[in-house]
């Protein structure tokens, strides 16, 4: 890519990727209107759009592969748009596949992916093919109106096709002379166009530059529609908007215009045609002033003069922010928090001593002033960082469109829930993992369509994602109708593979056996990926699962289906942790996975298989001893009534044995060194305020283990 | 200071042309103005006069042809210079461009050098607009 500024690059980047999605949005909207009536133009247009701004994008940043291809989709969407061209499947095929390159190319670009895109070249051929076998413009049917050629002149291409299409289908040319009030004219004008969406189309707006007044402007509004003068008069005409049906001209006229085909050779400089001046009478008054109109609302010179002030805002009332800042900013706040809680200490100190007690509640006071403040900051600076799942959901519907196409499969997605938010880095790393455990539901689950009719189910596959927040979680799950999972073949392969131990195979339960899919000698062979239909490379996708501080659970009957079930935590940058000690070592345990801290108590304990257990409330729960995992050396002082702190994820529960619990706390966690990364069961390190460091102990880590035992790394074996 | 009104929907693009005509050789620098659609144009034109318009073709509502016709009809913006932008492509929306008025056009995509050199030569010995 050429040299530019880090800045400009990240802008590319970001309206790159902002432009991409809302085209694979329109494309998925597009292929579900094919074939229910005719293509909506406005959508192909803006199809074209996002495909245009892309090639001037990517020639300004000198992104060769990236323009090549919107060259190439921009022929084709061009001829798609201008009609020379039919939308069949394998056109819309093709558009799908480009979005997918342009993702690939883009991450290549950024550096994030090594992609040699050697399969490009031959992608761009297929478009060229496509847009080369477009048949010549259609003669014109020759109707005739009375346009003004000012207007004529101004058409783009694209506009003069819209308008000859539309007189080609028999409707009548309409010209709406609307007044807007600069001010307002966004939210006029959309509620104009929702208006007249259904009864036609607008092919184009010109500003008539006649009575300009700096807080108003007139616009023409050439309409093609098959509604009567009287509907439309009713439907849109008011007191700021005069419409005139444009009357045909009989083809025996002199100086006829021809309707557009002519238009080429057409400037301003000629002769006005009669719509705009030569029948003056069936032209639409002009409508004064707007101060003078009788009926405008009265303005007075503040209003106009904020109305004014107004008009110089851009259109749109968003900003694009790079993730990092709001990282540095949330940073800041858990500097915050951590001054907070020095200063909380401070003031119970100074609360505590009598002679200065005055002072300590006016500390008090403040303090909690300065809480409540930070905690709204913490919040407004978390819900900035939130994005609806949705924007990855439409990212996975291309996906299965994709993939069941090629696997020669009809599946059928249902999404629930896309408007569930989730921290903009999590919606980033989650992309991954869901999009292969769609890929495997598809090629390995759902079941061929002669399959699926002999054991009388639905011919077309049914694919499941649905989102919800579950107190300061989320959950998302991936569920297919497709052969549910085999669990006796996936017993025999760990075992063949020697993962699992012939005598050992009698205790596993149902779910221990379901959970075989994720270990990583298991799953990433193929093979058993179709044995047991499900399963390749679901290792990673639990690591990855894993790192964002979430579980994936999965539930799978032989025959009906299989579900995954991910639980992630909303936002990774702050977390409440209960902060405790063990051997007179600080760690912190994030609160979102705290269900209660107990005192242990010595006569529910007992040992099942080598794993310490107590009964809660008629309930076993699995003890880990923190000072045993992590081999810790002991002070001297033994804590005869040690608490549990129950965290849990997803139905998993577990019992931490702590010594003392000091509280909770609002904590930042920061990465480890190299030399504690490799150990599980560490989430990262905080910082507590008092100089001290806390280790920040990983709840779903510990679970696992405790669980499954065993695994690829010792939990804490190089901590002590 | 001579003022640009630069009318792009495209951000990206909005900087790029920003960032090539920043400094603004012998005449800069320039005050720029930028608009993100023909609406925003029409918007932010009753703020001028501008010294120039560099305006895009294609953008949605009001397109870029629209935008040079009333600049061209209006008493206020006549004398403003007035540049478009398209993409190669777009062959016929250029030469409409031109005969509605426009004193030039680029291709895109743009080359920042023949950017500021075209601005100079449309700015230079042109009375500043106010």
């Amino acid at each position: 890519m050429a040299d530019m500024g880090d800045k400009a690059r990240e802008e590319f980047f970001s309206e790159a990727h902002e432009i991409i999605e809302g085209l694979s949005r329109d494309l998925l909207q597009l292929d579900s209107s094919r074939g229910k009536g005719p293509v909506d133009p406005e959508l192909v247009n803006n199809i074209f759009r996002a495909v245009h701004t892309l090639k001037g994008l990517a020639g300004l940043f000198g992104a060769a592969r990236m323009s090549a291809l919107s060259h190439e989709l921009e022929n084709v969407l061009d001829d798609l748009r201008l009609g020379k061209i039919e939308l069949s499947q394998a056109a819309l095929d093709l558009l799908f596949r480009g979005v997918t390159i342009y993702g690939r190319i883009l991450a290549v670009e950024k550096g994030t992916r090594s992609d040699p895109l050697s399969d490009i070249d031959e992608f761009l051929r297929e478009l060229a093919d496509l847009s080369e076998s477009q048949s010549d413009d259609a003669p014109i049917s020759g109707a005739f109106y009375e346009l003004d050629p000012g207007l004529l002149a101004v058409l783009t291409e694209y506009e003069e096709h819209r308008l000859r299409t539309n007189i080609e289908q028999g409707q009548s040319l309409f010209r709406l002379r609307v007044r807007f009030e600069l001010a307002t004219i966004d939210a006029a004008l959309s509620t104009l166009k929702t208006k007249a969406k259904p009864h036609g189309e607008i092919i184009t707006y010109l500003p008539t530059g006649e009575g300009a007044e700096a807080d108003s402007i007139e616009l023409d509004i050439l309409m093609a529609s098959k509604a009567s003068l009287d509907v439309l008069r009713s439907l849109l005409g008011g007191e700021q908007a005069q419409i005139e049906e444009v009357p045909r001209r009989s083809p025996s006229a002199k100086d006829p215009v021809l309707v557009p085909s002519r238009l080429g050779s057409h400037g301003p400089s000629h002769d006005p045609l009669p719509y705009a001046s030569a029948h003056p009478a069936s032209a639409p008054p002009r409508p004064k002033a707007v101060a003078q109109r009788p009926g405008a609302l009265p303005k007075t010179a503040s209003t106009a003069a904020m109305a004014a002030e107004v008009s110089l805002r851009s259109v749109t009332q968003t900003v694009r922010v790079d993730i990092r800042k709001l990282d540095l900013l949330m940073n800041i706040v858990g500097e915050l928090s951590i001054v907070r809680n020095a200063i909380g200490r401070l003031t119970e100190s100074v609360r505590k001593s009598p002679e200065l007690r005055e002072i300590g509640m006016e500390l008090y006071r403040l303090h909690r002033g300065f809480e409540r403040q930070l905690a709204d900051l913490q919040s407004g600076i978390l819900e900035v960082r939130m994005v609806p799942l949705g924007q990855l959901f439409d990212k996975l519907a291309r996906v299965v469109r994709q993939i069941s196409r090629e696997a020669d499969k009809d599946v059928n997605l249902v999404i629930t829930g896309a408007e569930t938010e989730v921290d903009k880095l999590i919606v980033e790393e989650l992309s991954d993992p869901l999009m292969h455990m769609i890929r495997n539901a598809i090629d390995h689950a759902i079941e061929a369509r002669i399959e699926r009719e002999r054991v009388g189910k639905p011919a077309v596959g049914t694919i499941a994602l649905n989102a919800f927040q579950k107190a300061s979680h989320v959950v998302i799950e991936v569920e297919d109708d497709g052969k549910g999972i085999d669990e006796s073949k996936l017993v025999s392969a760990a075992v063949k593979r020697g993962l699992l131990a012939q005598e050992e195979v009698t205790e596993l339960v149902h779910r221990e056996v379901l959970n075989l899919v994720f270990i990583p000698g298991l799953s990433t062979k193929s093979d058993v990926g179709e044995l047991s239909g499900r399963g390749v490379g679901m290792d990673v996708v639990k690591t990855n699962i894993g790192k964002l501080g979430g579980i994936i659970d999965i539930y799978s009957e032989r025959g009906i289906g299989t579900k995954f079930t991910v639980t992630l935590p909303i936002t990774l940058a702050i977390i409440s942790a209960l902060i405790v000690q063990v051997e007179g070592r600080t760690f912190a345990v994030p609160l979102a996975s705290v269900q209660e801290a107990i005192w242990l108590d010595p006569a529910a304990l007992r040992r099942v298989e080598g794993q310490e257990m107590m009964t809660l409330r008629g309930a076993t729960l699995p003890l880990c001893r923190i000072n045993e995992l992590f081999a810790l050396s002991s002070v001297g002082k033994t804590k005869t009534r040690p608490y549990a702190v129950v965290v849990s994820v997803g139905a998993r529960r577990l019992g931490l044995v702590v010594d003392e619990l000091i509280g909770q706390q609002d904590i930042v966690i920061k990465p480890l060194g190299p030399s504690l990364k490799r150990v599980k069961g560490f989430a990262g390190a905080t910082e507590l305020g008092d100089q001290r460091v806390a280790l920040v102990l990983d709840a779903p880590a510990l679970i696992e283990e405790a669980f499954l035992g065993g695994g690829d790394a010792v939990v804490g074996a190089s901590y002590g | 200071m001579r003022r640009i009104l630069v009318v792009e929907d495209s951000a990206a693009t909005r900087s790029f042309v920003r960032s090539a005509l920043e400094d603004g050789g012998d005449l800069g620098p320039f005050d720029i103005v930028e608009a993100t659609s023909g609406f925003d144009a029409l918007r932010l034109l009753p703020r001028g006069p501008y010294d120039l318009v560099i305006t895009d073709i294609n953008m949605p509502d009001i397109n870029g042809l629209e935008l040079v016709q009333f600049i061209r009809k209006s008493d206020r913006h006549r004398s403003t210079a007035l540049i478009i932008i398209s993409t190669q492509s777009s062959e016929k929306d250029r030469a409409r461009g031109l005969s509605l008025g426009a004193d030039d056009y680029l291709a895109k995509p743009l080359d920042p050098e023949a950017l500021l050199s075209t601005v100079q030569r449309l700015l230079t010995n042109r009375p500043a607009a106010g």
